[in-house]
């Protein structure tokens, strides 16, 4: 059957262990995780999690469920079909010269990334944007020579049913095209 | 008011209307054994194992329908209880574990005793707890059994620091609680039954699939009007044997690797699977990808995850069978299958799976039919695993509802003795007969001691044949009869027993069976038959492993049989 990138959304309990218990279950059960992505949600006591995973539709099911089995996960949902938006951060830090050090500077602006650590030999950008954004602007320091990259995996929620198309800063382009809300 | 986090514990276990205890105190867990003689209501047994605390606790709960409650100390006392957890969680057995644990300011340090028990059973609880302050041990001990006996059961582990438990905090047990991400479905969704219906009304060919979910939900009238109605013939799995009365025109017994050649071939033709409260083992489906190829499938269980995890559903129906089954019983019509059962009989009578040939040794089968007739079939039946659990679940006839309780998805050695003690604890006016095997009695023989301490009347049936029997059967048919440590040497069980106390007999004529068996019911107290059985006899029908249902071997014929088929009324 063929596998797709599936992003869950799980809604948990912020408690001590509760990665544990997921992180345990991917491990039990076999699955592969591409990235998970955890933070506080909108209320108190609860954490929100992103997880990507690359999968056939009926082993990913069978992953929502286990995971919706978990007594601390409140609700888990699979919204790779839905209108969503998504995002990821990435920190990276190019080799940089005085001879090198603009142009990094200009493509950094093209892709509407910041700079926010200048040192003699390098520079760290701070990029936000989906996942292709990220690999295409990597693709292009690449050439400059890369010291460390730190990212964070996907976070993603769906769309609300009457949200603004994007416009101005933060931002990812045209990549993350907005799909047509229902 | 004040209390320690002992008394809370034992406070909760009354409140939850816990009578009897399973356990093995230890140095973590002294503070909660010191506070027992304050709650004289409460009945703990001292086990020999903390494995046979769990066992025991899962046997007891798996005929109450209460939850089970055992006890361990930290360390290795916690690490024993492993197995039986497992064990538990397998067969959706309600449970819940207290284990003690160092003083809080000890964990983490590789203290004595310590070990993360929490991490070690995380895979294996329904949930589990360390509990970090004394005053949220109300609300964990409430949730605890709350979860362990809902939605589908399964074992739930508290661990208890050492310090927690003489901590005194105000304390009220908690009527209400919080259990946001936790809601098991109990309504099936009506859409689904209304579809299941209508599949199960325009069937040809219809089988029935029961597991031990309908035994939790004890939906036995329910499945009875669901079959009876429609004609549709009733086959069980392992777990779901004594579901549906085993003499009832419609049973056709087991399905599976060692199930009858009938139920099999039916699963093979039928073209309408209604699966209930089971869950599509490997051991019941054989060949997953040739199971049922014909047929469409309903299936009926309480755990969404269960649904579509080991085959294709056709119509998933989540919720409580009883539940289920009562809505889905009005909306079925009143249908025959004459056609369907007389093939079904054909089958039966073709490939008779349980009729016992004539032979010069003690045939196991032999001895299971003879205690089958001593017991008019009313005993409560707990096995062992191995040779000696098929032969107990193929020649008893189960007609009361819950009475074979046996080790179905770990496969425990060793259960059958520790389980039998839970079982006549839970169950003191059953005769209760543990039928095992030399090797698994052996794993957890130390029991005999337990069960002389409570004077419980267990009735032990020992298929003693030297071998490890189901892997050296295994040897033989795949393995060209290389017996690599199947031979097994054990002791004199007759002395063993006579040593804790409880008299016992060895049989090795098949004239001897008969009065062994009724000088071991006339006994009082517990009784150990020894019964020498032929050393290689095999476990038929099989389904050899990698194979489908139909592809099953039958006994070779080697005498004529002489025990009739059971009579269908």
């Amino acid at each position: 059957m063929a596998t797709t990138k599936h992003t869950l959304v799980a809604l948990v309990e912020d408690k001590p262990g509760v990665l544990n218990r997921m992180a345990s279950l991917f491990r039990r059960r076999g699955f592969n995780i591409e990235s998970i992505a955890v933070g506080h949600s909108e209320m108190p006591n609860m954490s929100r999690m992103t997880i990507v995973v690359d999968g056939a539709a009926n082993m990913v099911e069978q992953l929502r469920k286990q995971l919706d089995k978990l007594v601390v996960t409140v609700k888990v949902s699979d919204i790779t079909g839905d209108a969503m938006v998504a995002r990821e951060l990435a920190l990276i830090k190019v080799k940089a010269t005085s001879a090198t050090r603009s142009e990094i500077m200009q493509i950094v602006d093209i892709f509407r990334a910041n700079i926010v650590d200048v040192a003699s030999d390098s520079v760290t950008v701070e990029a936000t944007g989906d996942e292709d954004k990220i690999d295409s602007l990597l693709s292009l320091l690449r050439s400059f020579g890369i010291r460390e990259i730190s990212r964070t995996g996907r976070i993603a929620m769906t769309r609300g049913i009457s949200s603004q198309p994007e416009t101005g800063k933060g931002s990812s382009g045209t990549r993350a095209r907005r799909r047509k809300v229902a | 008011m004040k209390m320690t986090g002992a008394q809370i514990i034992l406070d909760g276990f009354v409140k939850e209307g816990v009578e009897v205890i399973f356990g093995i105190l230890g140095g973590a867990v002294l503070p909660l054994y010191d506070t027992f003689p304050q709650y004289p209501q409460l009945h703990h047994i001292l086990v020999r194992h903390e494995q046979c605390a769990a066992h025991a606790a899962d046997g007891y709960a798996r005929v109450t329908g209460k939850v089970g409650v055992c006890i361990a100390t930290s360390g290795p006392g916690a690490t024993n209880l492993v197995t039986g957890i497992a064990n538990a969680h397998l067969d959706s057995s309600p449970m819940v574990a207290i284990t003690g644990q160092v003083a809080r300011p000890f964990i983490g340090k590789d203290a004595f005793q310590e070990t993360d028990i929490t991490g070690i059973t995380l895979p294996i609880t329904k949930h589990n707890y360390l509990v970090r302050d004394a005053g949220s041990l109300a609300r964990v001990v409430r949730e605890a059994f709350y979860l362990a006996r809902t939605g589908r059961p399964g074992p739930v582990l508290i661990d208890v620091p050492r310090d927690v438990f003489m901590e005194q905090v105000e304390y009220h047990y908690p009527s209400k609680f919080d259990l946001p991400s936790y809601k098991p479905t109990l309504q099936g969704h009506p859409a689904q039954i209304k579809k299941a219906a209508r599949l199960i009304n325009e069937a040809q060919q219809p089988i029935i699939i029961a597991g031990r979910g309908v035994i939790i939900s004890q939906a036995y009238a329910e499945l009875k009007e669901l079959a009876e109605r429609a004609q549709i013939p009733v086959i069980t799995t392992l777990l779901g044997i004594s579901c549906f009365p085993e003499s009832h025109v419609l049973s056709y017994g087991m399905l599976g690797m060692h199930g009858m050649a009938s139920a099999n071939l039916a699963v093979d033709a039928t073209d309408l699977v209604i699966a209930i409260g089971m869950r599509f083992d490997d051991r019941a489906t054989a060949k997953v990808s040739a199971f049922a190829p014909r047929a469409r499938i309903i299936h009926i269980d309480i755990d969404p995850a269960e649904i579509g995890k080991n085959v294709r559903v056709d119509v998933p129906i989540v919720g409580d069978v009883k539940t289920v089954l009562k809505e889905l019983n009005k909306q079925t019509t009143t249908t025959d299958h004459i056609e369907w059962l007389e093939q079904l009989e054909e089958w039966r009578r073709q490939h008779p799976s349980t009729d016992i040939r004539d032979s010069q040794g003690l045939l196991p089968q032999f001895v299971v039919r003879k205690i089958y007739e001593a017991t008019a079939g009313e005993a409560t039946i707990v096995t062992g695993v191995g040779q000696n659990q098929m032969w107990a679940a193929q020649y008893y006839w189960y007609d009361k509802p819950n009475t074979l309780i046996s080790s179905g998805g770990l496969g425990t050695m060793g259960f059958g003795l520790p389980a039998s003690i839970g079982v006549k604890v839970g169950r003191p006016d059953s005769t209760v007969w543990c039928i095992d095997g030399d090797g698994s009695f052996q794993m957890t023989i130390q029991e005999l001691a337990t069960i002389q301490q409570e004077r419980l009347a267990i009735k032990i049936a020992i298929m003693n044949n030297g071998y490890l029997g189901m892997v050296r059967q295994w040897q033989e048919l795949f393995y060209e009869r290389r017996y690599v440590a199947t031979p097994l040497s054990g002791p004199n069980y007759v002395k063993v027993a006579d040593a804790y106390g409880i008299p016992g007999l060895r049989v090795t004529r098949k004239e001897d069976v008969v009065p062994a068996i009724e000088q071991a019911m006339a006994e009082p107290g517990p009784f150990l038959i020894d019964f020498a059985i032929e050393p290689e006899e095999n476990v038929y029908p099989m389904v050899p492993p990698g194979a489908s249902l139909v592809e099953l071997m039958e006994e070779p014929k080697k005498e004529e049989a002489i025990w009739p088929q059971r009579s269908t009324p």
